[in-house]
């Protein structure tokens, strides 16, 4: 039901639209885990579905899945999945109840789209990493749980489908959640739920199950409404990399003849009229004088919002430059330090020049170290592996042609991450995260204050 | 103690707004995809949220088919004017004449006809970037989108091969002659746009509102009656797409849901004459925007195969 205060308003046939958010998710598994399935069950049970979704499912029923439905089909959408049942390339799928609007994005388990598990879990709230019940934990399991963990994403939610494959075993259910429970120490992720269903029959995804009297927890959905996102934000250090500067041709205008405003998408903390602010590169400090909103100036505004800076002094500032608060500096160097997860089938390899983009700003980088690898049957770390292979999880050290003035990602994701881009095919090879710099910024002329 | 909060609809805005000012940051020759459709209404709501006080840094395209609804094209040239921007249009009128378009034999829809003309605007102005209205939620194929999506230097999409997008790190680096598409809308729904208008009381061409008008029966759908054939001395430009004796005729209380061409959009009964009752219309609805639009029922793929061969 919706959560809506009872109002005085005479109109009840258009209640007020309750203040909704948003929890994104992905879902993440082996081929045939059945991820589709399950996404295709929640919206289906949730009732999300169109009369005509239902219908084409219906059409493809009877032509090619022999008179089933096949709820998977609702997601795999380009026709050489259908063709092989398998998932190509990230699908998003979008369903609202009553209590939250969800974004779905569906990963594909195939060991060499790995790297789409990356684009779908990079802003997800929420992982859900399928575990067939029969095969158990195997090694993408484990791969997939340790890219959530590498990304930071805070709630996991473990399903265990199948489970009427097993015969809605108990004993089978608290084996594999043992089984996880062996390596979840190892990473980084504080929520975890263990949940047994058959996306296939529907048992516990959006209704109870009747099969399993012995589990007291929510059913998925139940799990997807209720659960806890803190702000994903950064409210505490004020950053603003510099997208775009707006400065208007012969405004009409008089009040724009001067008007000079650095927009960009605040990435980090708060910023308010009069504060002080630094300029990286050059380190020149300004306050501010107005922050520019096509609804109007405004007197403060914070993560993510998207705005326009306007300073009290000309300051040289482009694309690529980043204001920050001058209470919390971020590091800034050109030697830095990064876990990375490595998408493309050429392998990442010392000495190469690739691109690296960070926030707003495109540099030359060059590897200057390979640490260590993740070996995903232990997840333990190997120090100085020859190279990085795709789908491989590693740690690098990066020298880049310009200083970067960046946080770690466990800080800031927006501040903390970047691409390495190769150079020729323009391809997007590489997801580096960075860890927390050592020393804060010192710029040149820290003395130089306008 | 302010809330530091952002509602569903400020988060949609604010990915939108950076995805705008990356293509003006990263693209020399950017240009935007204007139908006057509902979804482009909003990505024109979002380029001055980005870009005010200056002058928009992208001017619009729009390709028609040349069997367009008259009050879509009269919206789309009054809403370029009012923004100061600079409308191009191209048509599968003039691509048919100059014989870089060629249309299928039997076919009427010009639909897939836009397809060369959309590459050739591309290629005649060099534009490298071309930010369209496309949202996830439409079909399936579209669902497999990315914000940035490249494309080579036939326009083509390669589904199996994008880049992979992460973070708000989008890669915009082309090689001479590719382009990419990129659609800030990605993560909307239908729900989301509407509301969307509301907040920013947008104005929307009258069609989307209902009004009365004559259609006929046709693969499941009301396609509107198209308007007569006067001069005789010009082969009829709707011949095929007139109601054939067979086909019922009804006069109705209709509007469109979603816009294509008048031979490609059905119309769906309904008394919505406000941007609240279509709220209240797409939340009770049980069918799909996509249902009513005769392009995409040819086959489960046929999205898939037009945006391979370019389509926007």
């Amino acid at each position: 039901m919706p959560v809506v205060a009872t109002s005085s308003s005479p109109s009840s046939a258009r209640a007020p639209v309750p203040v909704v958010d948003i929890l994104r998710l992905n879902t993440c598994g082996s081929v045939d885990d059945g991820k589709s399935t399950l996404i295709g069950r929640l919206l289906y049970d949730s009732k999300s579905l169109m009369e005509d979704q239902i219908e084409a499912l219906e059409r493809s029923a009877d032509i090619t899945g022999g008179g089933a439905i096949n709820l998977a089909n609702l997601t795999d959408g380009l026709r050489a999945e259908r063709e092989q049942g398998i998932t190509i390339d990230v699908a998003y799928r979008y369903f609202a109840t009553p209590r939250r609007k969800f974004i779905v994005a569906d990963t594909p388990g195939h060991v060499q789209y790995t790297r789409n598990m990356v684009t779908g879990a990079s802003t997800a709230n929420l992982a859900i990493v399928l575990v067939d019940a029969r095969a158990g934990v195997i090694e993408q399991s484990r791969r997939h749980t340790a890219i959530a963990s590498l990304l930071r994403i805070p709630h996991l939610v473990v399903a265990v489908n199948k489970m009427d494959l097993v015969g809605w075993s108990e004993a089978r259910f608290n084996e594999i959640r043992e089984q996880f429970e062996e390596f979840l120490p190892r990473l980084d992720i504080k929520d975890v739920k263990f949940i047994p269903l058959s996306a296939l029959n529907g048992d516990n995804v959006v209704e109870p199950s009747a099969h399993t009297p012995w589990y007291v927890g929510p059913t998925l959905l139940g799990h997807l409404e209720t659960v806890h996102i803190a702000s994903d934000w950064n409210l505490s250090s004020f950053r603003l990399p510099v997208q775009w500067v707006n400065r208007p041709n012969n405004p009409t205008d008089p009040h724009l003849h001067d008007f000079r405003g650095f927009s960009g998408q605040i990435a980090g903390g708060i910023v308010k009229v009069g504060q002080k602010i630094m300029a990286l590169p050059g380190g020149v400090i300004s306050t501010v004088k107005e922050i520019h909103t096509y609804d109007g100036p405004v007197a403060e505004a914070f993560c993510p919002q998207s705005v326009s800076l306007v300073l009290e002094h000309d300051v040289d500032v482009s694309r690529g430059s980043i204001l920050v608060g001058v209470d919390a500096l971020p590091g800034g160097g050109t030697e830095l330090q990064a876990k990375i997860c490595w998408m493309h089938p050429r392998p990442l390899q010392r000495g190469k020049k690739y691109f690296l983009k960070h926030t707003s700003s495109t540099v030359q980088a060059v590897v200057t170290e390979i640490e260590s690898r993740l070996e995903m049957a232990t997840l333990e770390s190997q120090p100085n592996p020859a190279e990085l292979a795709i789908n491989d999880l590693g740690e690098i050290r990066i020298r880049t042609a310009k200083p970067l003035y960046y946080d770690g990602y466990a800080t800031n994701r927006l501040t903390g991450s970047f691409i390495l881009i190769e150079q020729g095919t323009n391809a997007t090879v590489g997801a580096g995260m960075l860890l927390p710099p050592t020393e804060v910024v010192r710029p040149e002329h820290t003395d130089y204050a306008i | 103690m302010p809330s530091y909060h952002l509602d569903h609809l400020q988060h949609l805005e604010t990915e939108a707004i950076h995805i705008m000012r990356e293509v003006a940051g990263e693209f020399e020759r950017p240009v935007l995809l204007f139908s006057g459709g509902k979804d482009s209404i909003c990505l024109l709501r979002l380029a001055e949220k980005a870009f005010r006080p200056s002058d928009l840094p992208l001017p619009f395209l729009n390709v028609e088919t040349g069997h367009e609804f008259p009050e879509l094209i009269e919206f789309r040239d009054h809403r370029a004017k009012q923004l100061g921007a600079k409308l191009i249009v191209r048509s599968v009128d003039q691509a048919i004449a100059s014989g870089t378009a060629t249309q299928a034999p039997g076919e009427v829809s010009r639909n897939k006809l836009q397809i060369p003309v959309l590459l050739g605007a591309l290629e005649e102005f060099r534009f490298d970037c071309a930010i369209g209205g496309a949202r996830r939620d439409e079909e399936k194929a579209r669902a497999k989108e990315r914000f940035f999506s490249f494309r080579d230097s036939f326009g083509q999409w390669d589904p199996k091969n994008q880049r992979p997008e992460i973070w708000n790190l989008y890669n915009g680096r082309l090689n001479a002659g590719e382009n990419m598409r990129v659609f800030p809308l990605s993560n909307w729904t239908e729900m989301d746009v509407w509301e969307y208008i509301k907040r920013e009381k947008l104005e929307v061409p009258s069609i989307y509102f209902s009004h009365t008008r004559e259609c006929f029966r046709r693969g499941g759908q009301w396609l509107p009656v198209p308007p007569p054939h006067t001069d005789p001395a010009k082969p009829d430009l709707y011949a095929g797409a007139r109601p054939k004796p067979n086909e019922p005729l009804k006069t109705m209380v209709c509007r469109v849901r979603t816009i294509a061409d008048m031979i490609s959009t059905g119309m769906i009964e309904s008394p919505a004459d406000t941007v609240d009752d279509i709220i209240a219309e797409v939340a009770a609805a049980r069918v799909t925007e996509r249902g009513s639009r005769a392009d995409d029922r040819a086959s489960e793929a046929a999205m898939e195969d037009r945006k391979k061969a370019g389509y926007f």
